[in-house]
């Protein structure tokens, strides 16, 4: 286990960067994921140890909440946990220990490709991409859509970034939705 | 044809799938007397209104939640929006 050779979703050994006009498509695999669902009848229970894990109120429908662990809606007493890769690899154990019995996680590090979307006009390439209302991407807003046939979750950071989260196995499908819609919308 | 999901407000129906009558929620209980018929009903017989139909859709390119639509058949109006997991608990399910 020490000659192995770290792959980005995209089979390079460094992130895939496109640019096109003013908006950049970033590849940015350094993020560590687990999904948490909230036990029957441990609801409550569930979402105080969320609270506790990132240290910042539960995000209510469509949003996300928290800083450096960070977590999205998903479902009805359903999120997922994002934190860094470097700092919280063990994310699903860490997050594990503090839910206890009250919910049940699950790791989905690798199990998603991220991309983030940067720059001046990515409403142009966001518009061509999903079926979203681009006039509620506020920063903290966060939502589940299809992007070329492929569920993703979208989460708005700022009016000039918006990570696209999809599957890791629809990576490369995605990254052509995506810088395709770039040129277009350039 | 948008349907007002009642976590997310406005969503476009391509983003759905249909499965059929909200009466697959009733599901019967396998281990009764009756249970050959109740489930010949439960999987073969189905009302087919031609007015107010209750239905199960899915928000696969979404939230992934199961919803129950009730849509007019006639004038394809929706008049009302649930989560299936709702309507399931208020009918005695999932205790």
């Amino acid at each position: 286990m020490h000659d192995l050779v770290a792959k980005t979703a995209l089979g390079g050994s460094e992130p895939r960067v496109d640019t096109v006009g003013s908006v950049t498509c970033t590849e940015v695999p350094g993020v560590a994921l687990a999904s948490v669902a909230a036990r029957r009848g441990k609801e409550t229970q569930a979402q105080k140890a969320l609270v506790k894990l990132i240290g910042a109120p539960a995000p209510e429908v469509q949003r996300f909440t928290g800083d450096q662990v960070l977590a999205f809606w998903s479902g009805p007493d359903q999120w997922m946990i994002e934190a860094p890769f470097d700092s919280h690899e063990d994310l699903a154990d860490q997050a594990k220990a503090i839910f206890g019995q009250t919910a049940s996680v699950t790791e989905q590090t690798d199990a998603w490709a991220r991309f983030d979307l940067l720059g001046d006009g990515i409403n142009a390439v966001l518009e061509l991409l999903c079926q979203l209302d681009l006039r509620r991407f506020e920063p903290g807003y966060a939502a589940r859509s299809s992007i070329h046939h492929i569920g993703c979750f979208a989460l708005c950071r700022g009016t000039d970034h918006v990570s696209l989260y999809g599957p890791r196995s629809s990576a490369g499908s995605l990254h052509h939705a995506v810088t395709t819609a770039m040129i277009s919308a350039h | 044809m948008i349907i007002n999901h009642p976590l997310l407000g406005p969503r476009d129906a391509s983003e759905f799938t249909y499965l059929g009558d909200a009466s697959l929620i009733d599901r019967p209980d396998g281990m009764a007397e009756n249970a050959a018929d109740a489930f010949y009903d439960y999987a073969y017989l189905r009302d087919n209104p031609a007015g107010e139909h209750q239905e199960l859709w899915y928000h696969e390119a979404g939230d992934r939640s199961w919803l129950v639509v009730t849509r007019n058949t006639l004038t394809h109006e929706i008049s009302k929006v649930e989560l299936a997991r709702d309507v399931a608990r208020a009918r005695g399910r999932s205790k």
